[in-house]
């Protein structure tokens, strides 16, 4: 019974949002929705298990003094103070007329998003451009055939998507060169690429997905195929 | 006086890179920190500089205005923003930039985002929009000429519900008032009572879930504004005609600032982004002329 009910829960979700695609009306339209409501509601648990899940590692760090120990503490504070910040902030706000939410402007978990959270997650991501041009200079090289291409087309897109080196080529010609091919390679080898990829994937996932609502693929109750 | 200090730097920041390639040439490979020293200037000399570069306008964007210029005053349009920080620089000039043309057009804008931090930036992004002279004198009012319907967990089965019903999704807007009692939602059920979508992406959940599960099954008109990393992805559905117009990274966001002849962050940006592209560029140049030598000197040596 452990594996014939959920394998059971599966096959009638699977099924009902196959067929609800198809035929959008009652008994299927609304199942649809009432099954979506609860993924909404399951999804919205998940965050909470996975901020539970990160306290509970950072705490076994803690506990332990593993290597790098600090940081978990950071992690366990930052999340605890923006917490209860955002329900203080909450709260207070439910009291006002009218009511404020704790993301409205001028509250202080307002100011830990624009002031700590923006510019540190900023500069996280920004961290990215020295790798690319550190990793683009040493491994994007004309080793071979394919990589020569690669290495051509890469040149004309990123020449292409700024307006410097056609402007640098103006005096020889008026034609945006660098521009007109990188808009080539993005509409007729770059879509045609996206597509099969798209295509492939959607066929695997159409394959996995009747495996899964057929019962013949377990692994997500923790078994094997078959 | 800092714009012209600023140039001087490029300038000799650019010829030093013939001397680093001329280095290589005759055998001594660059180091990765000089990398990283070269793209930090690359980046920050031309923000100092206060200038813009003339840029021509690519057929993705004059379509995207083209389905804007289609509305007509006081069409609801749904303004998903899915995207956080991170990708801000690309994605809020955009955002920006669309919200002074739709609140000067009189549209009525619906926000919402199936990322948490998206209508924080949608909140941002008004607060500077409405430092617009114009906008500011038309007085305009949230609930009755925009709405914030706030984040909901749930990724694209958030947009399958909506089909449904946006007040199953969204019971409150953002300051806790009921679907109900919010003017500017009187008549809107689902999809098919906004004229408009567009969606400001940075990822998953984002434009692909909004093709796949909205478009192409409730048939409302979209557009989208997207990452430099995430746009060559939409281009099947650009063709297809599932997107009616893309704004692609900062040179999209300057593109679409330049059509709606609005002085924005992406205009600038873009000067930076052009060093930065070409300092690459160079650098990739200078990377494949040190393969090169160092293949011939082994081939030389090999008996």
């Amino acid at each position: 019974m452990r594996r014939q009910i959920p394998i059971l829960i599966t096959t009638i979700a699977g099924l009902v949002f196959a067929i609800s695609y198809f035929i959008p009306h009652d008994p299927f339209g609304e199942s649809e929705s009432i099954f979506g409501d609860w993924i909404t509601i399951v999804q919205a648990f998940a965050v909470w298990l996975g901020a539970l899940n990160l306290l509970k590692i950072s705490f076994e760090k803690i506990s332990n003094k593993t290597a790098d120990w600090p940081y978990a503490a950071i992690i366990v504070v930052s999340l605890m103070g923006t917490l209860a910040i955002g329900f203080y902030d909450g709260y207070s706000g439910m009291a006002q007329d009218p009511q404020v939410s704790f993301r409205d402007p001028g509250t202080n978990f307002d100011w830990l998003y624009r002031f700590i959270y923006t510019p540190l997650s900023a500069t996280m991501f920004s961290m990215l451009a020295f790798f690319v041009a550190s990793a683009s200079y040493r491994a994007f090289r004309a080793r071979n055939v394919q990589a020569t291409l690669l290495l051509i087309a890469g040149f004309f897109v990123m020449g292409g998507r700024v307006p410097l080196f056609d402007m640098m080529i103006s005096p020889i010609t008026d034609f945006p060169v660098f521009s007109w091919f990188a808009d080539w390679i993005m509409t007729y080898p770059n879509t045609a690429g996206q597509r099969a990829i798209m295509i492939g994937i959607a066929l695997g996932i159409m394959s996995s997905s009747l495996r899964i609502i057929l019962g013949i693929e377990r692994s997500h109750i923790g078994g094997g195929s078959g | 006086m800092l714009s012209t200090i600023a140039m001087v730097l490029s300038a000799i920041v650019g010829l030093s890179l013939i001397y680093l390639l001329i280095r290589t040439i005759q055998g001594h490979p660059v180091e990765r920190r000089i990398v990283f020293i070269y793209i930090g200037l690359a980046v920050v000399l031309p923000l100092l500089m206060n200038k813009t570069l003339p840029l021509p306008i690519t057929k993705d964007v004059i379509k995207l205005y083209d389905q804007l210029e289609k509305l007509q005053p006081g069409s609801k349009v749904l303004c998903a923003f899915d995207y956080d920080p991170p990708s801000a620089p690309e994605l809020q000039p955009m955002a920006v930039a669309f919200l002074k043309y739709a609140f000067k057009k009189d549209l009525k804008i619906i926000i919402m985002g199936l990322w948490p931090q998206g209508p924080q930036q949608a909140q941002q992004a008004i607060e500077e929009a409405m430092l617009d002279p114009i906008i500011a004198g038309k007085n305009l009012v949230q609930g009755e000429d925009w709405v914030n319907l706030g984040f909901q967990s749930g990724n694209e089965f958030v947009i399958q519900s909506m089909g449904t019903e946006f007040k199953r999704m969204f019971p409150k807007d953002n300051r806790h008032i009921a679907y109900g009692d919010i003017p500017l939602l009187q008549d809107v059920v689902n999809f098919s009572n906004v004229d408009f979508v567009i969606n400001f992406s940075a990822g998953k959940p984002g434009t692909t879930e909004w093709v796949q599960f909205g478009v192409d099954r409730f048939g409302f008109d979209m557009v989208a504004g997207n990452t430099a990393v995430q746009a060559p992805m939409m281009y099947p559905y650009l063709r297809t005609g599932q997107l009616k117009g893309l704004l692609g990274g900062m040179t999209g966001a300057a593109e679409f600032e330049k059509i709606l002849d609005e002085k924005g962050k992406a205009s600038t940006f873009l000067l930076a982004q052009t060093f930065a592209h070409a300092t690459v560029i160079i650098f990739i140049i200078i990377g494949n002329l040190a393969y090169f030598s160092s293949r011939k000197k082994k081939m030389a040596g090999t008996p």
